[in-house]
């Protein structure tokens, strides 16, 4: 493989080595290449001069401009809760009822309280407060435990079955598999089915009901409406938030189900949990 | 003798490897010890068998050491396509979640596999690719046979096994989580081992050499070997929970841990992607266009310059975190100031073609080694843009850092290495020509549009999520949820997958080619493989 290259007129000296067939040529450096590297060096003196830039014993220079980017976010930030304190304080001051009447004071909270959610709330409600199965869905007029902007409020600040908030909604439904016959299982969620005139076995929801009416109704109700004072869902409304086929439902009443929110009060600001409760109340199913 | 020492040696690790699969205290080292014991048991039996036979004695001295080189060739085509096709596999993945199918969890969904694929292609593509050609090269330069008689077999032998390692680990969930450095405390021992080899073979050979002087390509490669040594140390000063186990707990911590990371990281890209293929380079091209190297004042200058400055570039890597601002101006200093000297190794293989310019018409190997240079170019100038603190408040976590990296990975290490491995197959095998010079073009246009539709859809994507992410109102309250931006990259995320699968398709007809190469192309009649120095 040393084959000699192909030598051209005109080529420029080599360096005389070859090495299997490698010749070097022994052009000089392009000059603009050379003085783009020797522009940047200059240029990288004088920025280390205006930066903080080198380390010494103890700490670093500090850059003739005093620049610090921990300095600029503070300002930064500072400067936005500086403008916003005004509407905060006033957020804070205005009875909840209230805030949708100022139309100013509510176009703040709603666009504040969006941008809570979509930091806080939307790993778990989704980016557009759909939800999820075990998320409850944010836009419909289904509420677990009250849809006022005042239920709201509580539910955000000291979150569901939280054990990190003494306030904490909580409610816990019976795991049944431990408690009904598995033939009874299966009538009550026949039953439940029939509730939605979800496709359902006649016998069984007959049989189930009277099991619903011994062992459900205290929390969901005589007729399975549910109850918010305690998070009892309505079985009647055909909304699910673990699904309702017959599979699910079975899983439900067997093993129960236990979803929980945090709280936020630790977490947020009151202007904060005002604003995002605000938004939550005006996605369309506020009561 | 040595073998009754070989096999002292080796039933001890069997022995050894025996009592660790009995208490291991996790899958992936479980299932290393029974890998080891099974290897060092085969390796038993097979010494023991060629024990007290007449040895035939050869004498090979004068000729090259080309064995392993085939090996070489073959492993790093099967790697390539092995990390094209979990990469491609996992963009989809990012793309369609539901490939992170339920009845793998844990074992194959994205958090696994992404290890998998990078490592796949930067150790197990780029780390054979490195180690085969470096074989080549440095023989063929020094008019020498590699040093050490079989240790090159056993650096072969010993990175592969350190790649299958490294791989079933991750899938099984033995990892450091630490980027590029992934492998736990026992895989990265055995790798030093067979480093340390692979230095002495490199450097035992350029040492008898017969030319008087050391080919550029060799600085290169030597940098590399020498430097990733010590990052490669360095990054992974850990102590194992047990050796029983693979877990182990690095003794850096904070900031500081952070910032060797990147300081390893980035030079990982800097010495292995950049100065082991620059070796490469400085061979292939000026051999495959028959013409001398542009500039010898070029390569000593670029050489220096880049070795000195590519080392303080790491912390352009952690801009805008807990690392102090000084650090960060200086990381993104040398960065910028290290532009030229990257540059150096363009102007040299582009300019090694000035006066064979009509070979890029005719010949596709060429036309691949100069695309190859021209992502170099590219890539090295996004770098140092990238790493100005102002572009990197943008840039930095996007898709853009790894349309980034693809633009170098696929763009740079991947066509200068296809056109190695298109260089070496008929001069190692012993043929007159390839197979097939429309494959190579075949291979050459869908890589090249695989390429650009990878970095054109990451760029678009990294730089919409950028803007998305900093988006505030009046107020100063974020616009845009994560998840708003996750949904507006999908239709990016797609065009990347199909940028991988063209790439893939391009590598597998690369195969196919080498394949009909070594199998149907005309032998090659007198072909010199005695290391005679060239003057």
């Amino acid at each position: 493989m040393s084959k000699t290259p192909e030598k051209q007129p005109g080529d420029p000296n080599t360096t005389g080595h070859t090495w299997d067939g490698i010749e070097e040529f022994d052009n000089p450096m392009p000059r603009w290449w050379l003085w783009t590297f020797y522009v940047t060096i200059i240029w990288a003196v004088i920025y280390t001069i205006m930066y903080p830039a080198w380390p010494l014993v103890q700490s670093a220079t500090a850059g003739v401009l005093g620049w610090s980017s921990r300095e600029l976010v503070q300002q930064e930030m500072v400067a936005f809760e500086e403008a916003n304190a005004p509407w905060n304080a006033k957020l804070v001051e205005t009875p909840l009822e209230d805030i949708a009447r100022d139309a100013e004071l509510q176009q703040y909270a709603v666009n504040a309280g969006g941008a809570v959610f979509r930091t806080w709330c939307a790993q778990c409600h989704g980016s557009g407060a759909q939800g999820a199965t075990g998320f409850p869905n944010l836009l419909d007029d289904a509420w677990l435990w009250g849809g006022t902007l005042d239920d709201i409020v509580t539910t955000v600040s000291y979150g569901i079955r939280s054990e990190e908030s003494d306030d904490t909604r909580y409610s816990e439904m019976p795991a049944f598999g431990e408690i009904l016959e598995p033939e009874e299982i299966t009538q009550v969620v026949q039953y439940v089915m029939s509730l939605t005139n979800a496709q359902s076995d006649d016998a069984a929801a007959q049989a189930g009901k009277v099991v619903f009416e011994d062992n459900c109704s205290a929390c969901h109700g005589e007729d399975g409406a549910g109850d918010v004072i305690q998070g009892a869902p309505n079985l009647t409304d055909a909304i699910w938030l673990y699904g309702g086929s017959e599979e699910a439902l079975t899983e439900t009443v067997k093993y129960s189900r236990f979803g929980i929110m945090p709280p936020w009060d630790t977490r947020l600001t009151e202007a904060q949990i005002r604003a995002v409760s605000a938004y939550v109340h005006q996605l369309g199913g506020g009561q | 003798m040595s073998n009754y020492i070989k096999l002292i040696v080796l039933g001890l690790v069997v022995l050894f490897a025996a009592i660790g699969t009995n208490y291991a205290r996790d899958l992936a080292y479980q299932v290393h010890a029974v890998l080891v014991m099974l290897i060092a048991g085969g390796l038993f039996i097979w010494t023991l068998r060629n024990t007290d036979e007449p040895d035939i004695l050869v004498d090979r001295s004068s000729e090259y050491m080309d064995d392993v080189i085939r090996y070489g060739v073959i492993a790093t085509a099967f790697w390539g396509v092995v990390g094209f096709l979990a990469g491609t596999f996992i963009a989809f993945q990012l793309a369609f979640p539901e490939l992170n199918f339920e009845w793998a969890q844990g074992y194959l969904n994205f958090g696994r596999l992404r290890p998998l694929h990078t490592s796949a292609v930067i150790f197990a593509f780029g780390g054979n690719a490195l180690i085969a050609t470096s074989f080549y090269v440095v023989q063929r330069t020094s008019a020498a046979r590699l040093w050490g008689g079989n240790l090159a077999w056993f650096v072969f032998w010993g990175y592969q096994l350190f790649i299958v390692l490294a791989a079933t680990g991750y899938v099984l969930g033995g990892t450091q989580s630490k980027e590029y450095a992934e492998p736990e405390w026992y895989v990265d021992l055995w790798l030093t081992v067979v480093w340390v080899a692979y230095l002495a073979v490199y450097l035992g050979t350029i040492v008898k050499r017969k030319e008087p002087h050391i080919y550029v390509a060799n600085w290169f490669y030597l940098a590399f070997i020498v430097t990733v040594a010590m990052l490669h140390l360095v990054n992974n000063m850990t102590v194992p929970v047990s050796i029983w186990g693979s877990k182990s707990v690095i003794v850096w911590s904070g900031v500081q841990d952070a910032m060797i990371q990147w300081w390893y990281g980035h030079n990982a890209v800097g010495f292995f992607l950049t100065a082991g293929f620059l070796g490469m380079m400085y061979y292939f091209i000026p051999k495959q266009a028959e013409r001398p190297v542009f500039s010898y004042k070029l390569s000593i200058i670029h050489f220096w310059a880049l070795i000195f400055l590519y080392i303080w570039a790491g912390p352009h890597h952690l801009h805008y975190t807990a690392l102090p601002d000084w650090a960060s101006t200086l990381g993104m200093v040398f960065s910028i100031v290290l532009w030229m000297p990257s540059w150096g190794g363009m102007i040299n293989g582009l300019m090694t073609l000035s006066g064979a310019w009509d070979k890029l018409r005719t010949d596709p190997i060429i036309r691949m080694m100069v695309i190859s240079v021209g992502f170099y170019g590219m890539s090295t100038f996004e770098g140092p843009m990238m790493s100005i603190r102002a572009v990197n408040s943008l840039s930095h976590y996007t898709d853009w850092t790894i349309g980034h990296v693809h633009s170098g990975a696929l763009g740079w290490n991947g066509m200068i290495t296809f056109g190695a491995l298109y260089f070496l197959v008929p001069v190692l095998w012993k043929r007159e020509r390839l197979y097939s010079l429309q494959m190579v073009s075949w291979h050459f246009w869908l890589a090249t549009i695989g390429i650009v539709l990878y970095a054109a859809s990451m760029w678009v994507t990294g730089i919409m999520e950028g803007l998305m992410w900093r988006e505030v109102d009046a107020n100063g309250f974020l616009v845009n949820s994560f998840a708003d931006t996750v949904a507006a990259k999908f239709p990016m995320y797609v065009v990347r997958g199909l940028g991988g699968v063209l790439f893939l398709a391009g590598s597998v007809i690369m195969c196919y080619n080498l394949w009909m190469t070594v199998r149907k192309a005309p032998a090659k009649e007198a072909s010199l493989t005695v290391a005679v120095p060239a003057e």
